[in-house]
């Protein structure tokens, strides 16, 4: 007779995570192939045409790049309120938040100043705009004890609407001949990008300083500790003093106003105007979501599982065009690899271990 | 001037079946201590599965079971990640959300803006819907709305006077407790997720072969999360979910009741969202303590340990 018998791994190696975190990786795309098989589309080709488009030829990793920013910005600012067990699921609304305040700046004031002061304003409008937004559910939840995936979740929708309120009304731009949208910001107020690209490397630079930034903020201050705590440990946490307000609304202002960078990013730096919900984010909220898991929540290692993510968002725009693929294929990729991270996590929490007997 | 009354109780009857049916599936699901953020994904797979069928076969009935089976199916994975592996309930139930609504974007892409010409008969009670004002509105109806009522009051009665259901409230009070008395409690969640899942994919089906007789991505319009603050706001319990989800019908009507007034209707279209926020405000002013929450909701159950 086989027995599988399970025991709780205290050391978890950062080799073993990794090791855990391919093998989930792989067997969740052994499913997707699955599910692509069903769909009449030959999976191996499907995938090799993923990462084929993502990182198989020079346009296709400045596209990866270029998506990378908002899921780096986004994911290592969910990793902080995720580390506090804050279930911030409306990082997409806090990003329009950050897209309404930015384009405010940049075409009130984009005309006036020159760019070296107009761009750092539109930063800082668009993470105050992603802040607030952000600390609305971390009051709701101290204050009332609502659940923040709830009201996280209904901020975003109403987010949505606001901008789209916005742009069909007060702020439609006559250059837009009647259409919804803004009209484009002044020229002082766009990002510039590397030649040949759309990478707005200023935000990139942004980016990858935050994740290094919240790194060393989670792990070796006060606050980061605190964090911790609160999610770790509540009991522990109150007897030690920690300001549970004060720690929630921190985490989720930086939270938050870190989506509201990657708001500014796709606004200044890609479009150019604030048009539809639709088009500023493709999802980047959720995705993002993903991309704070498979980093074990640790903000530097978004960066990588920012450009995997990014890669499989270019490659299913690929396979949609080569394929015939529906857009939502992506989700369903997503969807898989997030269910096979969160089943490898099993795995590496629990030492399972097989024995024979004869009975 | 009767007949808006009418005519708005009788839309906002409709427009709170899916949440009635959402809410309770997810009532019962709760009760046993999973938190399942699922509902959203598994109304969409609903919706698409139900609308297919219904299309091929001809018969809104078999779109009706073919939507339960695929919403029951699909729920067994956050079963198993949440009771199996005790794997973080809420990471979990947005994994089966994203994919419940990129399966239903994929199967439903070829039925996509297609008109559903099969037609599903009203229920009419007789004498009861001749009362004036209301008679209309709650006795001759959908399908769907009385199967809705009537689900709620069975799941109600279910998890208040039966075995089965006490069980299921217990584990999810206490599964420690509830597994020394022999109870399975394993077997209780899972049966509870699926289950609830087998609701939210009914909730699904109204949406694509009654109300709006078509599949459209995105059509469930965030309906699953706030079915998800109704369970909150009824308080686990599936009586008050019932007029919890009309009310909320009622709102997602006034949309519409205020368009001529010159809203702009992208204000009106927040109503529902802001309307959740309000309400769980107001209940948490009234009094916290009264949530009355299951105790061990989203807590994973691992057995053997103290």
């Amino acid at each position: 007779m086989i027995r599988l018998s399970y025991t709780d791994r205290y050391q978890i190696t950062r080799l073993r995570t990794l090791v855990t975190n391919i093998f989930s990786l792989a067997a969740g795309l052994v499913v997707i192939s699955i599910i692509f098989l069903i769909a009449g589309v030959n999976p191996l080709f499907a995938i090799s045409e993923i990462f084929q488009g993502s990182f198989g030829s020079m346009y296709g990793f400045k596209e990866t790049i270029t998506k990378a920013i908002p899921l780096i910005l986004i994911g290592a600012g969910l990793t902080l309120a995720f580390r506090a067990k804050f279930w911030n699921i409306g990082a997409e609304g806090q990003m329009l938040m950050g897209a309404i305040f930015s384009t405010w700046t940049g075409l009130t004031f984009g005309d006036a100043l020159p760019g070296f002061a107009i761009i750092p304003l539109m930063f800082a409008a668009g993470f105050l705009g992603g802040a607030l937004w952000g600390i609305i559910p971390a009051i709701l939840k101290i204050r009332y004890a609502i659940n923040e995936v709830i009201s996280t979740l209904m901020l975003n929708y109403i987010c949505a609407h606001i901008l789209t309120m916005l742009i069909v009304g007060p702020w439609r731009g006559a250059t837009r001949f009647g259409f919804p949208g803004t009209d484009n910001l002044p020229d002082a107020a766009i990002l510039s990008v590397i030649p040949g690209s759309r990478i707005h490397y200023i935000t990139l630079i942004l980016a990858l300083a935050c994740a290094a930034i919240l790194t060393l903020a989670i792990y070796k201050t006060r606050f980061g500790y605190e964090a911790r705590v609160v999610g770790e440990n509540p009991d522990a946490g109150k007897y030690a003093g920690i300001n549970f307000f004060k720690t929630t609304l921190i985490l989720m202002a930086v939270s938050g106003g870190l989506a509201g960078l990657a708001g500014v990013g796709e606004v200044a730096g890609i479009h150019h105007y604030l048009g539809y919900p639709a088009s500023v984010s493709s999802g980047y909220g959720f995705t993002a979501i993903i991309v704070a898991w498979l980093a074990k929540l640790n903000p530097l290692y978004t960066v990588i599982s920012g450009i995997f993510f990014a890669g499989i968002l270019v490659g299913g725009d690929a396979i949609q065009i080569s394929l015939g693929l529906p857009a939502a294929t992506v989700e369903i990729v997503n969807g898989t690899l997030l269910i096979f991270l969160i089943m490898g996590d099993y795995f590496l929490h629990n030492k399972i271990t097989v024995s024979f007997s004869r009975t | 001037m009767e007949e808006i009354i009418i005519s708005t109780l009788q839309r906002a009857m409709v427009a709170g079946t899916p949440l009635l049916l959402a809410t309770t599936g997810e009532i019962i699901c709760e009760r046993s201590g999973i938190l399942n953020l699922g509902v959203e994904g598994v109304m969409a797979l609903g919706a698409v599965t139900a609308f297919i069928v219904t299309m091929t076969t001809g018969s809104p009935w078999l779109g009706v079971l073919a939507a339960l089976a695929a919403g029951m199916v699909i729920s067994v994975i956050h079963a198993f990640t949440s009771v199996t592996l005790q794997a973080n309930q809420v990471v979990s139930g947005l994994a089966l959300t994203m994919l419940g609504l990129g399966l239903a974007g994929m199967v439903g892409k070829p039925y996509v803006g297609k008109p559903l010409t099969i037609k599903m008969e009203d229920i009419t009670i007789p004498v009861l819907s001749d009362i004036p004002y209301i008679g209309k509105a709650l006795f001759s109806q959908s399908p769907f709305f009385f199967m809705a009522v009537g689900l709620a009051l069975v799941s109600w009665f279910f998890l208040q006077r039966t075995r089965l259901g006490i069980q299921i409230r217990s584990t999810g009070e206490n599964p420690k407790a509830t597994e020394t008395q022999g109870v399975n409690v394993f077997l209780i969640r899972y049966m509870s997720v699926i289950i609830g899942g087998g609701f939210s994919a009914l909730a699904g089906a109204h949406l694509s072969i009654s109300y709006s007789k078509s599949w459209i991505e995105g059509m469930t319009a965030g309906r699953g999360w706030i079915a998800i603050a109704l369970t909150i706001f009824a308080l686990w319990n599936p009586g008050r979910a019932i007029w919890a989800a009309f009310l909320f019908g009622g709102i997602f009507v006034a949309q519409y009741l205020m368009q001529p007034l010159g809203i702009s209707p992208n204000f009106l279209a927040m109503l529902p969202y802001i309307a959740t926020l309000l309400i769980l405000v107001l209940i948490s002013l009234k009094d916290p303590r009264k949530l009355n929450a299951p105790a061990m909701l989203a807590a994973p159950y691992k057995r053997g340990e103290r």
